[in-house]
């Protein structure tokens, strides 16, 4: 992969069903790193990342891709050049790993025409990076939580994207699962310099995994920078509303947010 | 993975050719096994029992055509809603044709199935798209259920409209009669030759989607994220599973559940690859059809047992085992 189109976001207004969520969000993806969206439920994150996507409608503004605008490409085109993997996606009933995996090849699909030589690389290639040799040939109904989100990851890898955007990849995971999702998507963006947009609920991981944090509130970009330099007692009232202390992780050196709560109700 | 769709094809195959054959073989009167043979192999020699068989042709292959046609419909139909119980007879789609027909009878005369065909179509295409805009109301989208009880409602109705246009008009209450139930004793050469080019049409169109469906089957947003415009492949998809089940309808009447059935039991046999589904769930779909067909004429002596009846017999028991395992595959 050549060096990573840069993203962009210029006076976005969008949101779904006609209702606008963000009403002007200006902003840049950094190429080649992990960027993490934060922020309370409904600020509109999940928006942002589908706008980016195309799988929310950009209501004012424009969206960049390199130097053209998002809505200028054809649907396999940008297939090529963007994945997505949302919440939830839905399993077919009694598919295979290989199976799924590589239906990650459509973009480059010709119609009309097989799998080429290309497709079978890229798909070994996926499963054998997500460590999923083993369990190629297993249904995808039979996996644990864990496993099938390595699945979809490798979907993705296969697509060969240069920009994975991930809607909450950790959600309904273990938290050794979570680790190992987080730790896998590192290590793809390190090695293949894909540039990886998130969103994470939890803000210790964020903190620990991110290169730059997105902190949002009400639709509203308010702060972006690296975790350390950003995340504070302030930050986490004005984003969370919620009193913290911010205490470093002793293995990462990164922040950690301890919530203050009501300490008064479990001291009897 | 490819050895299961090689042996399921294989399987098919056979049991396609084993349900012509049983097709030609029984009904009313029995043929000497030998005399089919012959009927077969020597097609101008002349007797009785050739005769029979040779009768028995028309319907054997208008009953594989509109078999094969409810096979890949519902395998269509399946994966455009991703939903496991989406069938013709379920979604209300054959009432909707129904209706359409009827209109056409009572209203405008309209009595010869080249031009009727056209009407189920249109009938069968508004009642799915009402039926899918019903069911996708509310807050959790479409989920089995909904979709089967808009389907119900939707159903029950038009049925009870179809009624209202009918009762009055005694002739063309009778034609409906038999019309109604779903048979493919009457059907004539000329049937066959009008079902063919919608079987050929939907059956084309479904098998050029085939990729975008395995696509769409991982959800909408996964789907346009891998470069399918979900939309118009919905509304291409669905037009083909209407094409199919529309111009079947018309031909031989409702005939429930095979849509239902075959692709479920494909999906067991073989997984859920859309572009081996389609061509199997032709096989599939026929030989279920003729092999009813065959059961209906069989019991039924010296009479014959419609094969609507028999296909709703066979496939309610498992209408019901579809709709308990979704639902513990929706939690």
């Amino acid at each position: 992969m050549s060096e990573n189109m840069v993203m962009s976001a210029r006076n976005l207004a969008s949101g779904y069903d006609g209702r606008i969520i963000i009403p002007d969000m200006t902003m840049t993806i950094p190429a080649g790193k992990i960027s993490v969206l934060i922020g309370a439920n409904g600020c509109g994150k999940s928006t942002l990342l589908k706008a980016f996507c195309r799988l929310n409608r950009v209501y004012a503004g424009t969206i960049t891709l390199g130097d053209r605008d998002i809505r200028d490409y054809g649907p396999k085109e940008y297939a090529r050049s963007v994945g997505m993997l949302p919440q939830s996606p839905a399993v077919p009933e009694g598919i295979s790993v290989r199976e799924l995996v590589t239906r990650g090849r459509f973009p480059y699909r010709q119609p009309l025409k097989g799998l080429a030589a290309a497709d079978y690389q890229a798909v070994d290639r996926a499963i054998a990076v997500m460590g999923i040799e083993a369990i190629a040939d297993r249904n995808v109904d039979e996996l644990s939580g864990g496993q099938r989100q390595r699945v979809w990851i490798a979907l993705s890898l296969a697509q060969e994207t240069d920009i994975l955007f991930l809607d909450e990849p950790t959600t309904f995971l273990d938290i050794s699962y979570q680790i190992e999702i987080l730790e896998l998507l590192v290590r793809l963006n390190r090695e293949n310099r894909t540039t990886i947009v998130m969103v994470l609920h939890d803000i210790n991981l964020a903190a620990r995994y991110a290169d730059y944090l997105f902190a949002m509130k009400q639709g509203q970009l308010i702060r972006e920078e690296k975790p350390a330099d950003i995340i504070d007692e302030a930050l986490i009232r004005e984003v969370y509303g919620m009193e913290s202390r911010i205490i470093t992780d002793p293995v990462y050196g990164t922040p950690n947010v301890i919530p203050v709560g009501n300490p008064s109700l479990l001291r009897e | 993975m490819r050895k299961r769709v090689w042996i399921s094809s294989i399987v098919l195959i056979l049991l396609a050719l084993a349900a012509v054959f049983l097709s030609l073989w029984f009904g009313a009167r029995i043929i000497p096994f030998r005399d089919v043979w012959s009927a077969v192999i020597h097609p101008q020699l002349d007797s009785y029992n050739t005769r029979v068989v040779h009768a028995r042709t028309v319907r054997t292959l208008f009953g594989f055509l509109a078999g094969a046609a409810l096979g890949v419909s519902g395998t269509v139909m399946q994966s455009v809603t991703r939903n496991p119980v989406a069938d013709p007879s379920i979604l209300g789609v054959n009432t909707g044709a129904a209706l359409a027909v009827v209109i056409g009878l009572v209203f405008f005369n309209i009595a010869r199935p080249e031009q009727y065909i056209w009407l189920a179509l249109a009938g069968a295409g508004l009642t799915s798209a009402l039926v899918y805009g019903i069911a996708s109301v509310g807050a959790s989208g479409i989920t089995p259920i909904k979709l089967a009880l808009s389907g119900a409602t939707v159903s029950v109705a038009l049925g009870s409209l179809l009624t209202t246009v009918l009762l009055p008009d005694t002739d063309a209450m009778n034609s409906y009669r038999f019309w109604q139930i779903g048979s493919i004793g009457a059907a004539t050469r000329e049937h066959m030759l009008l079902l063919l080019p919608f079987f050929i049409t939907g059956l084309v169109l479904a098998l050029l989607l085939a990729d975008h469906l395995n696509v769409v089957t991982l959800g909408d947003e996964m789907a346009s994220s891998l470069g399918v415009n979900v939309r118009i492949v919905r509304l291409l998809a669905s037009a083909a599973g209407v094409i199919l089940c529309g111009a079947t309808t018309a031909l031989a009447g409702p005939i429930g559940f095979v849509g239902l059935m075959v692709p479920h039991l494909l999906r067991m046999m073989t997984g859920s690859d859309v572009r081996v589904m389609l061509p199997l769930s032709a096989l599939g779909g026929a030989s279920l059809l003729l092999i009813a067909d065959v059961i209906g004429r069989v019991i039924g002596r010296p009479g014959e047992t419609e094969v609507g009846v028999i296909t709703a017999l066979l496939g309610a028991p498992v209408f019901i085992y579809v709709i308990q395992k979704a639902k513990v595959r929706s939690l």
